[in-house]
């Protein structure tokens, strides 16, 4: 067998029969499916019912105040002392007392919430506030305004605003777009990181155990860095591949014992509206506006994906994984071999780091507004376009951009290779020497 | 013929020249001792032999050919500092670093279980690196620097570290491996084993080789014509022994014997100083004293200032 071969599959074996390994491998499918599978389970499942006892001084709320699943208004005619007294003695079934009094202004409320065991959660005190905000605000529009509120809630408009490429006629879904892009950058980022300080760690293993020094007399040190990143490369992309399966199998097998759980139009829908009815009123518009009409809200989901392109956001995520690893893959081995230890590691991995989590923090900025000029040299830049180019993507990049990011990307992973050989060569035969920049840049000049 | 020819190897570092026109012949089947004090320059010659560092100036033949990358495969290299996979099984480990070598997986087994028997610890074989003890894992250590059966071996002070048992077993089986025909280059500090291994020297100081040759010819050459001797019955003062172009080194005389070092003072030949001493008494005991590796050592080192 050709010796780097031979490198490429010990590092390659070393890793996958880590217990660590298996554990990440059933680890991240199972939090993904849960991710997307938990919320879902959660919003079948009737929260619980909360009971408020009512003490409406003002008249305005009595008997007014919407029951729902999660709460039920039990109006009192006692007067609040009483009410009081009666809920500290625990003979009343309620988990909370309202009390709202009379205010000098008819435009205030001023309304108490007591508990005594468990403070009420703020998803019933929001309820409970809305509730009040949504009658007086009824109430003033009739006495002031002199209009029937009902009239009002009539002419309630209906707007839908959809986006269509103008050559396909397809229709795009923005939150769709998003999600997948910012799913596929934010997964670039964190490979990079996870199996760069693979290599880096490794290097550094070999160079402390002293063994650095046997291998490299059978083997050029460049042939040895090469083969441990790529033998690390082939590792996170088994890593991908077994999560995209096992993802896919566990949804699948979900979603056959229990269909009705992922479905959007089933039972889930019913939630989401239950839900958004809790939320005020104008969240309650925009959910309405963002969630999808009963009858082609799953058709639209499958639409947008076609118009995705899912062949070319795979291979993007592919080329962009690929070659952002090996770039500063190169950069993690040379960190490596400069040190004697992982504590000494800190100072060079700042200048990696930045532009990773500068790519990151700037990602949210880059989904609104993916053709402007900051994503656009994000997305060129080399230590910043895995990241980036993979958030862009999905919304549609020129094709001289794509091409100019991917020719620069691998320019610079050449570069960073040869550097990072220069570097690793001296380096890993390198004991008991502080390091800095200057010396490195001493090692990249003489080659050893 | 040689194995070896090195021509004039010059290797600057940023700030020093570790290295400066040092040229060597390392016969082959042979063992050759590569001497030095501390950071005089041998390991940097090691590794620029195993091809592990590069040489700024001057030329290496490897068995009359030019020095190369596949050359690696006929070198064995045991470094100074050591260390092998600590989270490896040892078997796996050995078969591993054996391919790097360029045997054959069925090759590298086949010679790794002669090896591992030979040395008892087959039963080793399936445990991870990390639960061998030090001895242990130095004979692996060997085992993989010697299994691809090289023409030419290195050894960076190979007994530094091994207990006295592995030492002997050290020791025979370099010497073994000289006697299948493999040259050994054998850099080390310690002068009793030179003697008792090396056919040939060279030392290293300043980044200059200052010295080299068979071993043999070098203590010939450094003899000090000193006679370690005991005389009894001597007839005549023994201090007059200072006028008959002798000197007395040292005097440790008991029980009317004289016992004691002397040296001549001009060329004289040992019969010569045989019959001189005659004439003082009867010899009980007559030895030349030859200079010893460490004696050659210290003195050519200390001839020459350190820069």
């Amino acid at each position: 067998m050709n010796k780097i071969s031979l490198i490429i599959v010990r590092e390659y074996l070393s890793r996958v029969r880590k217990k660590s390994f298996l554990v990440m491998t059933f680890l991240g499918p199972i939090l993904f499916a849960a991710l997307m599978i938990l919320p879902a389970y959660f919003a079948t499942q009737s929260g619980e019912n909360n009971i408020v006892d009512v003490v409406d001084e003002t008249g305005i709320y009595a008997k007014k105040m919407k029951n729902s699943s999660s709460v039920t208004f039990n109006y009192l005619d006692t007067g609040i002392e009483e009410a009081q007294q009666a809920f500290k003695n625990n003979q009343m079934k309620s988990d909370a007392l309202l009390y709202i009094p009379k205010t000098e202004s008819s435009r205030d409320a001023k309304a108490v919430l007591f508990y005594e065991d468990n403070q009420p959660s703020i998803v019933l005190q929001e309820r409970v506030k809305n509730e009040i905000n949504k009658l007086l605000e009824h109430t003033l529009i009739r006495s002031e305004l002199g209009i029937d509120p009902s009239k009002i809630q009539g002419i309630n408009p209906n707007v839908n605003l959809t986006t269509k490429n103008i050559e396909t006629g397809e229709q795009s879904l923005a939150a769709l777009t998003t999600g997948l892009g910012f799913v596929g950058g934010i997964l670039i980022y964190f490979f990079i990181f996870i199996f760069g300080s693979q290599v880096m760690r490794g290097v550094l293993e070999e160079k402390t155990s002293r063994i650095v020094e046997v291998i490299v007399s059978s083997i050029k040190p460049f042939q040895l860095m090469m083969g441990k990143i790529i033998g690390v490369a082939l590792v996170g992309l088994t890593q991908f591949l077994l999560w995209v399966i096992l993802t896919f199998i566990i949804i699948t097998a979900v979603n056959f014992t229990n269909p009705t759980l992922l479905d959007p139009t089933g039972d889930q829908q019913k939630v989401i509206s239950e839900q958004t009815s809790l939320m005020p009123d104008n969240v309650e518009d925009k959910s309405k506006e963002m969630s999808f009409d009963k009858d082609s809200g799953f058709a639209a989901i499958a639409q947008g994906l076609q118009s995705i392109n899912i062949p070319l956001m795979l291979s993007a995520f592919l080329f962009y994984f690929l070659f952002g690893y090996l770039l500063y893959g190169a950069l993690f081995a040379a960190i490596g071999s400069a040190v004697d230890n992982e504590a000494d590691t800190q100072q060079f991995m700042l200048p990696i780091t930045i532009p990773l989590l500068l790519a990151i923090v700037m990602s949210s900025f880059i989904v609104q507004s993916p053709g402007g000029p900051v994503a656009f040299w994000f997305s060129i830049i080399p230590f910043t376009s895995p990241v980036v180019m993979m958030i862009r993507i999905p919304f549609g990049v020129p094709v001289w951009e794509v091409a100019l990011s991917m020719g620069l990307l691998v320019l610079t992973f050449l570069g960073a290779v040869w550097l990072a050989g220069k570097i690793y060569k001296t380096g890993i035969l390198m004991y008991g020497k502080k390091i800095d920049y200057k010396e490195l840049w001493k090692w990249v000049r003489y080659s050893g | 013929m040689n194995i070896l020819e090195i021509n004039g190897i010059t290797k600057d570092y940023a700030n020093h020249r570790a290295l400066d026109d040092v040229s060597l012949s390392i016969p082959e089947k042979s063992v050759f001792g590569l001497l030095g004090p501390n950071g005089a320059g041998k390991t940097t010659l090691i590794r620029i032999i195993n091809q592990i560092s590069s040489m700024d100036q001057g030329k290496i033949t490897f068995n009359g050919e030019k020095l190369r990358q596949q050359h690696v495969n006929r070198i064995g290299y045991l470094p100074e500092e050591r260390g092998l996979y600590r989270k490896m099984k040892v078997g796996e480990m050995a078969l591993y670093l054996a391919q790097l070598k360029g045997l054959s997986k069925a090759q590298a087994m086949e010679k790794l279980e002669h090896w591992f028997t030979k040395f008892d610890i087959i039963d080793w074989w399936y445990r991870k690196v990390e639960e061998l003890s030090k001895g242990m894992q130095q004979k692996i250590q060997f085992i993989i620097t010697i299994i691809h059966e090289p023409d030419l071996l290195v050894f960076d002070e190979p007994f530094s570290g091994f207990d006295p048992i592995n030492q002997v077993m050290l020791k025979e089986e370099i010497l073994k491996q000289k006697e299948r025909g493999a040259a050994i280059i054998f850099s080390t500090h310690n002068m009793a084993s030179v003697e008792e291994i090396c056919d040939n020297i060279a030392l290293i100081h300043n980044s200059k080789v200052i010295l080299q040759g068979e071993v043999q010819a070098l203590k010939e050459e450094y003899k000090a014509n000193e006679f370690e001797i005991v005389l009894a019955n001597f007839n005549k003062p023994i201090q007059s022994l200072n006028d008959h172009e002798m000197k007395i080194v040292s005097d440790n005389s008991e029980d009317g014997l004289f016992k004691g070092r002397l040296r001549t003072t001009s060329q004289l030949s040992t019969n010569e100083v045989i019959r001189k001493l005659i004439s003082f008494g009867e010899i009980r005991s007559f030895r030349e004293v030859l200079p010893t590796m460490n004696d050659i050592f210290i003195k050519n080192v200390n001839e020459i200032p350190k820069e």
